[in-house]
């Protein structure tokens, strides 16, 4: 288990992908697996650098572990305001381009190409979890 | 990420490298919106493209609704992880993909 903390600001997405990137490059995860992860990271990471703690600046924690059988396990932990992004309205994805509009494709994202993912409001902290077959 | 631009005529072409995410997207964002002008075909090359994440998006959808009004857009040398992620987002048909 890895575990990192850092200030929720977008410059800080690559600090997190680098971390996770090695560990599971170490246990030889596939390039797809890999690159949805990336993706969820900056997805997940960058949604709390740019809404949990609006107007102000707070911390959050990630951390890795890896489950049998071969699942990678990436928590986001922030002490920010709560949010359910599983609770998100999903984009309609059929639209055409003048119809689409550009909100919650992210969260969708992250639903479609993981294989779970959980979210709980426990001790004052949002603590959402992804899990990927690698 | 790498943004390489070259131009002829009424055609633009950006050659991008790397990670298109929250943090590089506002980068095409800003190359475009200096492009847009005049440009009549627009081509995005994605052969050095890692992955693409819902910021990028974004500045693609936004492209595609100028670029409709004025002339074409086609996205090319797409990898297979990008394409994944164009799919499962209904993107695969809002964008021309070569």
């Amino acid at each position: 288990m890895k575990e990192l903390t850092v200030e929720a600001k977008t410059e800080n997405i690559d600090i997190v992908t680098e971390l996770v990137e090695s560990q599971l490059t170490e246990l030889d995860c596939s390039m797809r697996s890999l690159v949805q992860i990336s993706v969820a990271i900056d997805e997940l990471f960058g949604n709390i650098a740019h809404y949990a703690y609006k107007p102000g600046t707070g911390d959050v924690t990630v951390r890795i572990d890896v489950e049998e059988p071969r699942t990678a396990v990436i928590t986001f932990i922030d002490g920010g305001k709560p949010y359910n992004p599983l609770e998100a309205e999903e984009p309609d994805v059929t639209l055409s381009a003048e119809e689409r509009k550009v909100g919650g494709l992210g969260i969708f994202l992250v639903k479609k190409t993981m294989d779970d993912m959980r979210y709980e409001y426990r001790d004052g902290k949002n603590v959402l979890q992804i899990k990927k077959k690698i | 990420m790498t943004i390489q631009k070259f131009a002829e005529n009424n055609e633009v072409k950006f050659a991008l490298e790397g990670r298109l995410d929250t943090v590089t997207a506002p980068e095409l964002e800003a190359a475009l919106k200096d492009s847009f002008e005049g440009t009549t075909s627009l081509i995005l090359d994605f052969e050095k493209l890692e992955y693409i994440s819902s910021a990028g998006l974004r500045v693609l959808l936004s492209a595609q609704k100028v670029m409709s009004k004025q002339g074409t857009m086609k996205i090319v040398n797409v990898n297979d992880i990008i394409m994944e992620i164009f799919e499962v987002t209904g993107f695969s048909d809002i964008l021309t993909i070569e």
